[in-house]
């Protein structure tokens, strides 16, 4: 049985997990103090995911840059494509926050949206 | 001059919600002021997720989180200034504030709520030798100029401090395409908090090298590069240990201190472990009917707490107003409470149980990383309260609730001793 200590991410408390894992099968998840570590652990180790933050360019509004994430986490190994693919995407205001920007970015099938808004 | 029932300075995190919380509990009149061209503070910048988890039991970036509170401070048609620079508060608490539009004004206030906030720690203050270069930024400047301006500060970056700013920061510039060649910490643990260490610094295989500072800055009108060496148990760089990195940019994410200009020019009593006022158990200061809360207070990691503490003081501030708290408060001696073995201090620092709440949070933060460990609360010389933790360390605050029974349970109690103890 192999053992892995992860940390979770999920919140600030960091609670450190202990994931059991019988070959590719998790078998437990121990150290969380809530579902959301359970998930992580689980997550972490077959599929790992993130959500990616970054800004866009806006043009014709009170400021120049609008923040963005992805509306749901995506794999790991996704991340560089998904903050490549938003280099040259400029938008125009107003944006309001949960605006979608780009949708399915990097063929992953999940939007970036807006986390600000920006007024005319 | 016009009056308010309670003017708050500082429109970020904590002053939002002090503001909110002193509406609901039924002051009309309240004002805010804020220097900056927009509400919500240092949260505009933040633009990471990971805030809310405990406030909305949800995962919300810094910039959504911050819009929460701004649209309730809306929707409660509470006023607010932009542009507004307070540069005095008066011990009668008379407000002076300037901006564009008003010019210089005065407001007289019957309560003042603190939410200044804080501000990074600077070069100068670090005795870095070398020249001046361009190319050394804070790790909240360097924020600042990528996600709210649009631009990148480097290419090749050395972080000093494992701050969580610094940490994010990591990340970032490596998200934009900057190469993030180190991080260095003096201490021999790291200053932010773990989940940073691993979605930041791990998650993109940048090194983070403990006990190692900066010994030399190469560079005369740009940053070339930095020399770090490994530091011995007295904080002394070791001869020898000393490696050279190339780099365009170096950041600085070296601790936070509490903005208090305008509290000390008041005559607020600092406490000076937290570099913020020392406050009783409704977060007011020395003087009656100013309150603290936020960042001006004590440093925190985490905003969803700042909120919490801030919504205290706004519900203390509308009592104090309405005269409700004043009241029944008997004359009695204050609560002292004492942090002592590993523990660096506590907020508040007095408890008189008359105005306590039903319940009460004490916040601290320990002084160095304990394992397998417990924190103890002493009633004078009864343990009241033994909770075991695998882990305690300086960069993550620590919390302990009090409740009004329990301390009246005990009449003659003069002094609550907050320790870490190994059993």
């Amino acid at each position: 049985m192999e053992v892995r200590n992860l940390i979770c991410i999920n919140c600030p408390m960091g609670c450190p997990l202990t994931v059991e894992m019988d070959g590719d099968e998790v078998v437990n998840v121990s150290g969380n103090t809530c579902k959301r570590g359970d998930t992580y652990g689980r997550k972490e180790v077959t599929n790992p995911t993130r959500i990616v933050t970054s800004t866009v360019k806006v043009t014709g509004g009170e400021a120049d840059m609008v923040s963005v994430k992805t509306k749901q986490d995506i794999p790991k190994g996704k991340i560089f494509e998904c903050v490549k693919a938003l280099k040259d995407v400029e938008v125009q205001a107003p944006v309001h926050i949960g605006d979608v920007i780009v949708s399915d970015v990097a063929g992953t099938g999940v939007d970036i949206i807006a986390t600000r808004n920006v007024l005319k | 001059m016009r009056n308010y029932d309670i003017v708050i300075v500082g429109g970020g995190p904590a002053g939002l919600a002090a503001a909110v919380s002193a509406r609901q509990s039924g002051i009309e009149s309240i004002i805010i002021l804020e220097r900056d061209k927009e509400l919500g503070g240092i949260l505009n910048q933040c633009i990471h997720n990971g805030f809310g988890l405990h406030t909305f039991k949800e995962e919300l970036t810094g910039p959504e989180y911050a819009d929460r509170f701004i649209a309730q401070v809306r929707e409660l048609k509470i006023e607010y200034k932009l542009n507004t620079m307070v540069l005095d508060i008066g011990q009668d608490k008379t407000v002076t504030a300037m901006n564009r539009e008003d010019g210089m004004f005065e407001i007289q206030a019957k309560a003042v709520i603190l939410a200044m906030g804080c501000r990074e720690r600077p070069r100068g203050a670090l005795n870095i030798p070398g020249y001046r270069p361009a190319g050394i930024y804070s790790a909240g400047t360097a924020q600042r100029l990528v996600n709210m301006e649009g631009y990148m500060p480097g290419r090749e970056v050395v972080i000093l401090g494992s701050g969580d700013i610094g940490l994010i920061m990591a990340r970032r510039m490596t998200l934009e395409g900057a190469k993030v060649k180190v991080v260095a910490e003096l201490m021999p643990y790291s200053g932010g908090l773990k989940r940073n260490i691993v979605q930041c610094l791990d998650d993109y295989g940048i090194p983070l090298k403990l006990s190692h500072t900066v010994v030399d800055i190469t560079g005369k009108e740009r940053v070339e590069g930095v020399t770090l060496a490994q530091v011995d148990e007295k904080n002394k760089p070791i001869p020898g240990t000393e490696e050279f990195y190339s780099c365009d940019t170096l950041l600085l994410s070296v601790g936070l201190i509490p903005e208090n200009e305008i509290s000390r020019g008041m005559g607020v009593t600092i406490n000076p472990v937290t570099s913020g006022p020392k406050v009783n158990e409704s977060l007011e200061t020395n003087l009656e009917g100013v309150f603290a809360c936020g960042n001006v207070l004590h440093v925190h990691d985490l905003v969803d707490f700042v909120s919490e503490e801030a919504s205290a003081a706004g519900r203390n501030a509308a009592a104090y107003v309405k005269g409700t708290s004043v009241a029944d408060a008997a004359p009695e001696a204050e609560i002292c409470l004492n942090p002592t073995a590993g523990v660096r201090y506590t907020v508040p620092s007095t408890i008189r149980r008359a105005r306590m709440e039903d319940n009460l949070t004490v916040r601290f933060r320990v002084g160095g990383v304990y394992k397998n460990c417990f924190v103890s609360v002493y009633f004078d010389d009864e343990r009241v309260i033994h909770r075991k933790r695998q882990v305690l360390a300086p960069g993550e605050m620590e919390e302990v609730k009090l409740t009004k029974e329990q301390l009246l349970q005990y009449p003659k109690l003069e002094q609550i001793t907050f320790k870490i103890e190994e059993e």
